[in-house]
């Protein structure tokens, strides 16, 4: 097994499967009464969020929580990061506190490789900046087999900001790994060409959503990151909605066993209209569940042994 | 522990039929100690303690006609030695669909040694629910216990030294039946 988890292409195909085999066995152990399993007594797992997050941080706490580790949350508002503290220093201070696994999300792409030279514990990437997501990824592949039963050969479209989206880099490397055939889908000035062909030989890119959508297994809708945009990407939002947002209208183009994902946050109505998003096809809350049961697969694979 | 050498001489201790033999033994017993194995389930510790069950449930479903619930128990994350070791891949864990609440768990494993995956089992089986008695059946019994357990139906018992190694295959996983004794002087 690996020591950290900084990116999705430090999986080989058999340790991702591995991971979600695991993953698949911790989902049926949290239907229990007793949810609590004891695989990392004494071990301390340290969440260091520099970055806003619901989902990821709380989905991080519940899986080492399950596990029986110790866990320190640590997020950087309130803390000695707004004194000024480096994160090599907040890094050592975590190293003499003998943080066994640090699970970092900050807004620099790059953070998780930096911070893993720094702490002899593992480092899991829990989303820097516009580079990866792992665990997302991880989860969206363990969705993906659970409702459609397989990985191999399947045809995903990941529809929107690809440029600023972590998640997208992490699919597009995991699920390329797992065979599956990823088509990215958005407007020329969201797909960065250069960095798609740096990921993966076999990924096809497509600037029309409506020619994608009638051969796609699963259509993974991201989020419009606003927060990121410096420039004007596209010419309002109402025009990338039309050209690239999931209505009902397009929803029917599907076929009849196609799903639809979203890593959230939504903005219900831009990328995703609502009755899209809380239709049967859609995996938005099921992605979630299925978050602490792959965070857990993750930590225990990474902690668990010697 | 140790591992002897994979070039090691073995000897073969039981095989076949003989194994079949064995496991019809431990089902007779288990009827016996049961009183018709009422309110009883087999509970399978993986990898080859799950099959075993499947054949002593099917054996006694051929003796008797009764019906006993199997399911199986992964011990992994409660393991004691989960951190002297590389990370285990886990197995499954499948109660049967009555739970097992009020009823008498016997606990199926292939090879009892130290004892520890027993006690691991025990502690696994304590967070799934609160069996009225709790019984240890294996197929072979190989001594060097470390820990105060001791199995109620046992198909063979095997003296050993701690440098030899007994390993079980089973046609189900490995594609023959066997017990191989591996290592030692001879």
């Amino acid at each position: 097994m690996i020591k950290h988890l900084r990116s999705a292409g430090d999986l080989d195909a058999a340790t991702a499967t591995l991971i979600l085999d695991t993953a698949a066995e911790m989902a049926a152990l949290s239907g229990r009464e007793v949810k609590k399993l004891p695989a990392l007594r004494g071990r301390t797992v340290v969440n260091l969020f520099y970055e806003d997050s619901t989902r990821t941080r709380i989905s991080f706490e519940a899986a080492a929580k399950r596990l029986s580790a110790d866990v320190i949350n640590f997020s950087a508002k309130g803390s000695s990061v707004s004194k000024g503290e480096s994160l090599k220093d907040t890094a050592l201070t975590l190293q003499a506190m003998g943080a066994d696994a640090v699970v970092i999300r900050h807004s620099a792409s790059g953070a998780p490789h930096r911070l893993s030279n720094w702490v002899d514990g593992s480092v899991v990437n829990a989303g820097d900046g516009t580079h990866e997501h792992p665990t997302q990824a991880l989860l969206d592949a363990y969705t993906m087999r659970s409702r459609l039963g397989r990985l191999d050969g399947l045809k995903v479209a990941v529809v929107g900001d690809v440029l600023h989206s972590r998640v997208a880099r992490s699919n597009v490397l995991l699920l390329s790994t797992l065979g599956a055939e990823v088509t990215l889908v958005g407007p020329p000035t969201l797909i960065p060409l250069d960095v798609v062909a740096a990921l993966s030989k076999t990924t096809k890119v497509s600037y029309d959503l409506d020619s994608v959508l009638p051969d796609s297994d699963v259509v993974m809708m991201l989020r419009v990151q606003t927060e990121r945009m410096q420039d004007s990407f596209f010419p309002s939002a109402r025009e990338y909605s039309r050209r690239y947002g999931l209505d009902v209208t397009r929803m029917r183009k599907l076929p009849e066993h196609a799903i639809v994902m979203h890593p959230g946050p939504m903005n219900r109505g831009m990328e995703i209209a609502p009755e899209v998003a809380d239709s049967p096809r859609s995996t938005i809350v099921e992605q979630v569940a299925n978050g602490v049961s792959v965070r857990m697969a993750v930590l225990y694979l990474l902690l668990g042994g010697k | 522990m140790a591992q002897p050498r994979a070039d090691a001489p073995s000897k073969i201790i039981l095989a076949g039929s003989d194994l079949h033999r064995v496991v019809d033994r431990i089902a007779h017993q288990i009827l016996e100690k049961t009183s018709g194995a009422t309110g009883t389930v087999l509970l399978g510790i993986p990898t080859r303690g799950v099959p075993l069950a499947h054949r002593l449930a099917a054996r006694i479903h051929a003796f008797e006609g009764v019906e006993i619930p199997v399911g199986s128990l992964d011990i992994t994350l409660y393991r004691d030695d989960l951190r002297l070791n590389a990370t285990r891949a886990l197995g499954k864990t499948e109660l049967p669909a009555g739970g097992i609440d009020g009823l008498r768990v016997i606990l199926v494993d292939d090879v009892l040694f130290s004892g520890r995956s027993v006690r691991a089992a025990l502690d696994a089986l304590k967070d799934l629910g609160r069996p009225s008695s709790v019984q240890l059946a294996v197929l072979v019994d190989r001594g060097h216990r470390q820990l105060p357990i001791r199995a109620d139906y046992v198909g063979k018992n095997i003296p050993t030294a701690l440098s030899e190694s007994v390993k079980v295959t089973l046609t189900e996983i490995d594609g023959a039946d066997e017990v191989k004794l591996i290592g030692g002087l001879k």
